[in-house]
């Protein structure tokens, strides 16, 4: 009888979806949204207990579990967001907020300017070796980063650069390459060749082709990139505390760092001020979402 | 004034030859068609006149000008496309007037000229949409507008019509042909499509496997093709060639076939002298061929065939007939009694009878021989 009743659903489904506008009955679908709800719930549990905590005092997490809270709303407290932005870490989190726009701005929009020609010449142009020389700089992702820092770091003090800004935006553009290179390439490769013979009919030089009729239609593209680069970046802790510990420059996730050492047990800053440190990646996320997605399939699927 | 002219044009791929030592000329004002099977290096030699492909030998001449090495830019040319390749993110207005801006033309002339061109083609209403929004027969619109608002000496188009479906094809087709028209302005025109090639061009160059097989224009290819290609190709249906022996009598040329035999007229006869014991194709179109019954002058050849298939066609009827286990494609007039599998007698026209040598496939002759 189970059997009967999905099986004459499936042949409804269509004709309801398409004609009526309806989807099936709730009830065919609820085992597919309770998982989805299941997966969402786990996923977003460690960021919820992050928030959670992050407003809670030393004194309630150390006593009780985080959903305390839900029954106990008097427990609600600001005092961490208060104490991370006033501590007196080495630079101060505004600061350090700033810096980080610093390195990131530029970290993200230096692989995009040169990554984007890259890939339209890798996509488009004719030259001996293209392939070879576009599977070379693909491949040389399999270099660990961490292998690289100490050249790096030694290549940077010689041109007296190390602990400044350049000094990261020179690494975090070299690393975001390859991948902003083989995305944006795959996606322009994507776009009809006629497009851009119409283009150089219409009179239009490689020039003209690339920045107005190629980068407009690789916005997807670029603005998947950028929020890839954009949140390595802003989120990195590894390379920035390599180039800049210790200097005026260190970015947000590396002064967030000192606040456990620099308070006893501080970690309850810890959790206000990773919030603070997510909230930017937040609000650019949600308002490029539809473009992420589209930049995930990008590399599969012609655009 | 600009005449299109390719001497000896060749395109090499590596070891495979595209295109193969073609020269032919586009006239001043002249709608130009090229048509041929697909591969046959129609639109290879279009994208060289574009300046798209590069040429591999020989030299293309646009106006006065030899233009071999100017990019499509400075050939003063406007293409239109098979997939109209307009701009997504661009409006209709933009598209057309891309080409313009990036000649640095003046905004209010460029405006005039979009909607000129807008008016032209009926589409005013549709500026400031996306090609996304339009339909294919709006897009192709859009294209022929991108073309004509740059002015240009000539205009490529790539088989445009062939996204279009059949009934927006006939449509687009009569106003290409009035485009024309208007704005007196060579057109070469690519297209596979024979049907196009006939009511479009007024001079038509056949190719095949990248060999230019003949141009000439409608009328003459129709009446006189050079050889069973073109024969084959032009006219729908196509071209009957039936298999044959050429033999003489007492002086008298005639084709023996299986099931037949063909006494050929003076005028064809005497292009066919000396060739007799060749062997040859008899072509004749379906038209040209006729029941007994309904065939009023004096037909000294005369054949048993059987109905296999009959198609109404309202003010005719295709009828496809069995002779000596071939199929001719004959043309009735709708009056025209036929059933499938009724034997009757026919004859075929001694006045539109073509020669070809079965050989080369070239033609020996023609019944009308008065080639203007």
């Amino acid at each position: 009888m189970s059997t009967d009743a999905i099986s004459g659903t499936r042949e409804q489904a269509p004709t309801q979806e398409s004609v009526v506008g309806h989807g099936p009955r709730w009830y065919t679908r609820a085992p597919l949204h309770f998982v989805i709800v299941l997966i969402s719930a786990i996923w977003l549990l460690p960021t919820i207990t992050l928030l959670v905590t992050s407003v809670r005092g030393i004194q309630d997490i150390s006593t009780s579990i985080w959903w305390t809270i839900l029954w106990k709303p008097h427990e609600f407290t600001l005092t961490n967001y208060n104490t991370v932005l006033h501590a007196a870490t080495s630079i101060g989190m505004g600061r350090a907020f700033l810096n980080s726009l610093a390195i990131t701005i530029p970290a993200t929009a230096l692989p995009i300017v040169i990554g984007a020609g890259a890939a339209y010449g890798f996509a488009w142009l004719r030259f001996p070796f293209r392939n070879t020389i576009f599977l070379t700089l693909v491949g040389l992702q399999v270099i660990p980063l961490q292998m690289l820092l100490i050249p790096l770091l030694r290549l940077f003090n010689q041109w007296g650069i190390a602990g400044q800004y350049p000094s990261l935006w020179i690494a975090h553009t070299a690393f975001g390459l390859p991948l902003t290179i083989y995305i944006m390439r795959n996606f322009m490769s994507g776009i009809p060749f006629d497009l851009l013979e119409a283009a150089r009919i219409d009179g239009a030089n490689e020039w003209s082709i690339f920045t107005r009729v190629i980068l407009p239609l690789s916005t997807p593209a670029i603005a998947a990139v950028a929020i890839f680069q954009f949140m390595w970046v802003w989120n990195d802790l590894l390379v920035a505390l390599v180039f800049t510990a210790g200097s005026d420059n260190a970015p947000m996730p590396v002064v967030v760092r000192t606040l456990s050492g620099a308070y006893d047990q501080g970690w309850q800053l810890m959790t206000a001020a990773a919030f603070i440190s997510m909230a930017l990646p937040l609000i650019i996320f949600f308002a490029l979402q539809r473009y992420f997605v589209a930049g995930l399939t990008a590399g599969s699927v012609k655009g | 004034m600009a005449r299109v002219g390719l001497e000896h044009i060749w395109k090499r791929y590596g070891d495979v030859v595209a295109v193969h030592d073609v020269t032919l000329e586009a006239k001043d004002e002249e709608f130009l068609v090229l048509v041929g099977p697909s591969g046959c290096g129609k639109s290879t030699t279009l994208r060289m006149v574009a300046g798209l492909d590069d040429i591999s030998d020989g030299s293309i001449s646009i106006g006065d000008r030899v233009v071999n090495d100017l990019s499509p830019k400075d050939r003063d040319i406007a293409m239109v496309f098979q997939s109209y390749a307009l701009y997504p993110h661009m409006n209709v207005y933009d598209n057309m007037a891309f080409g313009l801006k990036l000649r640095k033309t003046p905004k209010p002339e460029i405006k005039r000229r979009v909607n000129e061109a807008g008016e032209i083609l009926g589409i005013t209403q549709l500026l400031d949409r996306k090609p996304k929004q339009l339909s294919g027969g709006q897009r192709q619109r859009v294209a022929l507008g991108r073309a004509i608002v740059r002015n240009p000496a000539v205009f490529l188009m790539d088989e445009p019509l062939s996204n279009l479906d059949a009934k927006l094809r006939v449509q687009t087709r009569a106003e290409i042909s009035k485009l024309h028209q208007r704005l007196k302005t060579t057109f070469i025109y690519v297209t596979h499509d024979q049907t196009e090639a006939m009511t479009m061009g007024d001079r038509i160059a056949v190719m095949k496997d990248g060999f230019l097989q003949q141009i000439d224009t409608p009328q003459v290819l129709y009446d006189y093709p050079v050889n069973t290609f073109v024969a084959g190709f032009i006219g729908s249906p196509a071209m009957n060639l039936v298999p044959g022996e050429l033999k003489q009598t007492d002086g008298r040329l005639r084709v023996e076939g299986p099931g037949m035999v063909v006494p050929l007229p003076e005028s064809l006869a005497a292009q066919a002298r000396g060739k007799d014991s060749s062997k040859v194709f008899l072509g004749v179109r379906p038209e040209h061929i006729a029941p007994k019954s309904q065939y009023n002058g004096n037909a000294p050849n005369e054949m048993t065939a059987t109905v296999e298939v009959v198609e109404h066609m309202g003010s005719k009827q295709f009828v496809y007939l069995g002779q000596a286990g071939a199929t001719l494609t004959a043309e009735f007039p709708a009056d025209a009694e036929a059933r499938p599998e009724q034997e009757m007698q026919i004859v075929f026209d001694p006045d539109n009878l073509h020669l070809f040598d079965e050989a080369s496939g070239n033609a020996i002759g023609h019944s009308r021989s008065a080639v203007a």
